[in-house]
């Protein structure tokens, strides 16, 4: 064998194990945020981290309660937004529309899904805070509806897209009629890679922060109703961590542990017991 | 049409298909009408999100014109307000990502597509996306903990004693700063980079890779040199996806930048970047200019996550479909 032959055979070797390092460096990230989650958090987490009120500056202890209720408050309120215009656009795009009217629907979808939160922010601002004159769990909720939106739709045009056409032929052979199809045979066909999505979709926008920094704002107690602000878990990891006090750090950990546990929880559950045998797109 | 005699094989009149009355009766009309409402609500607000972007900047943008982005002062006492420093801030920051994730990222969707065995690069990948869904406030959370004191005590004396003479490596150094803020970015944005490049690889199609190998090209020649050029566009494509998510990340980006609006050579130096000073200025800003200038940052900042996206989309499409004929 010519040394040119080995020299390229080592550089061939030496090359493919770098890009094994390189995915292993990427994939071992995911580890070390949960070791140092874990590590730093789990110490924190207690009966009161649940269910007290965040204690005033210097008072050891309490919890984050109301933020985690303000947080299930804005993804229930952001659903409720988000699911039906996603759900039934995405119905629009996959049964009704013609190829023209689909483009401009679903190019101002990936639009939408490419604005930077914060810019979704300050739309949630303008549309929601400013005409009702002050910060609110509604205005939150629209923000995080809003980025909803493009996920649900996308991901229920593509899995209706994927139902087989024999499905529908069958049916409509049967008179049933257009809609009737689509309701009881097409859409429970597709039900379950819809449904991962938009648990997808609710997962990406529990973790977001930007977006509720300047609609939902913050509140140290339990918030007062939909048109006040409310806490919500990212929002109290950011305040938390930024701030000079050891407590808060300690409960910043605990909460960043709750989140992302939570977040990893639905995505794999989605990923891998609802989704089983269907692809699920990337957002 | 789609309605003719195969709903209703007596429905129709001479035409064949039904009547729009007979649509109605069968709740088609409806339907129809009710989800293209839902369709179109989703075009109204993306041209609403525009139009309040455009008007809730008008006054800053007819009083500062072109210079609100060459000026550098930002300072709301006196009400004058530019955006130097927060673009040079958020391009440095998003370059620093892209210098250090791109590499990575590549190489890794390399190993992932080219030479794991399916099994494990199917697990990869799940794990590559779990790490995608992972919140930005959590990596900031881990950028003030853990990369900002290792910035402060390890990486910058290692890098200011022996290349102290550049400017890029000059102190002193607080721990946050752009370096800071693109490393947090870089480990951000690798899972994109993957998850993209990994299925731009796989649509290359198969006897490419045989014909290298045929020619007796090694592994990584035929890798190097037939797959990856095949796949160039796709992987560019990639790329443009995790700068437009960089531009546009907010909350890592502002607790690990130190919030100083400053322009310096120094990668030490505290900065500040568009996202962040939305994020940190916003509730606090009195008077409608200082609010119209942060609206206009948005604007900016919209527009160019805008054009990025565009051209990301159009590159990844035309690698896919060239390879497979497989959309992404």
């Amino acid at each position: 064998m010519s040394a040119r032959v080995k020299w390229r055979r080592f550089v061939s070797n030496f090359m493919l194990t770098l890009t094994g390092l390189c995915a292993l460096v990427s994939v071992s990230v995911l580890f070390l945020i949960l070791g140092y989650l874990v590590f730093n958090g789990g110490t924190s987490i207690n009966w009161a981290f649940f269910t007290q009120l965040p204690k005033p500056v210097g008072e050891a202890g309490g919890g984050m309660a109301n933020a985690i209720v303000g947080s299930a408050k804005l993804l229930m309120a952001a659903s409720l937004l988000g699911v039906p215009i996603g759900f039934l656009g995405g119905i629009y795009l996959a049964e009704f529309s013609g190829s023209a009217v689909a483009s401009v629907v679903r190019y101002a979808a990936d639009l939408l899904n490419g604005v930077p939160s914060i810019v979704i922010g300050i739309f949630a601002y303008s549309m929601v805070v400013l005409p009702f004159k002050h910060f609110s769990t509604l205005a939150g909720a629209f923000a995080l509806g809003l980025m909803m939106i493009p996920i649900t739709l996308r991901s229920t045009e593509e899995f209706l897209n994927g139902v087989p056409r024999y499905l529908r032929e069958g049916a409509m052979a049967l008179g049933a009629s257009k809609w009737k199809t689509i309701a009881s045979v097409v859409v429970p066909a597709a039900y379950r890679g819809i449904l991962t999505a938009i648990l997808l979709a609710l997962a990406r926008v529990a973790g977001e922060t930007a977006p509720l920094l300047f609609t939902a704002f913050g509140n140290r107690f339990w918030s007062q109703g939909w048109e006040q602000p409310t806490a919500s878990l990212p929002v109290m990891i950011f305040t938390y961590a930024v701030s000079p006090y050891e407590d808060w750090h300690r409960q910043a950990w605990a909460a960043g542990l709750v989140l992302l546990g939570l977040i990893l929880i639905i995505n794999i559950l989605a990923r891998t017991i609802l989704s089983r045998g269907i692809a699920v797109p990337r957002s | 049409m789609a309605t003719s005699g195969t709903t209703l094989p007596n429905a129709g009149p001479v035409t064949g298909s039904r009547s729009f009355l007979s649509r109605l009766r069968d709740g088609d009309e409806i339907a129809r009408l009710i989800t293209m409402v839902f369709a179109a609500t989703v075009v109204l607000i993306t041209l609403l999100l525009v139009y309040e972007l455009w008007s809730n900047s008008a006054l800053a943008r007819t009083k500062f014109g072109l210079h609100f982005f060459v000026t550098q002062v930002w300072d709301p006492v006196i009400d004058q307000y530019g955006a130097l420093p927060f673009m040079y801030g958020t391009l440095v920051t998003s370059a620093l990502a892209l210098l250090i994730a791109v590499p990575l990222g590549i190489g890794a969707a390399i190993f992932l597509a080219e030479l794991a065995p399916p099994r494990t690069s199917d697990t990869l990948q799940f794990f590559i996306d779990l790490l995608a869904a992972v919140p930005s406030v959590i990596y900031g959370l881990l950028g003030v903990f853990i990369i900002v004191p290792l910035m402060r005590t390890v990486i910058f004396p290692g890098l200011n004693k022996p290349l102290g003479f550049l400017p890029f490596f000059k102190g002193p150094s607080y721990g946050v700063g752009f370096l800071t803020a693109g490393i947090v970015l870089a480990i951000m944005v690798i899972p994109y980079i993957i998850s993209v490049s990994r299925e731009v690889l796989l649509s290359v199609p198969r006897d490419q890779r045989e014909a290298a190998l045929a020619l007796g090209s090694t592994r990584w020649e035929s890798t190097w040199k037939v797959v990856v050029p095949f796949a160039k566009t796709g992987i560019l494509g990639s790329i443009f996806l995790a700068l437009a998510r960089a531009l546009g990340e907010t909350m890592a980006v502002t607790m690990v930048i130190g919030n100083t609006p400053t322009i310096s050579a120094s990668l030490f130096s505290p900065g500040d970047s568009i996202a962040s000073v939305i994020a940190n200025q916003f509730t606090e800003a009195t008077g409608d200019l200082y609010l119209q200038a942060l609206v206009e940052l948005g604007l900016v900042l919209f527009l160019m996550t805008f054009i990025l996206n565009g051209l990301a989309r159009l590159l990844i499409v035309v690698t896919t479909q060239r390879g497979s004929g497989v959309p992404v």
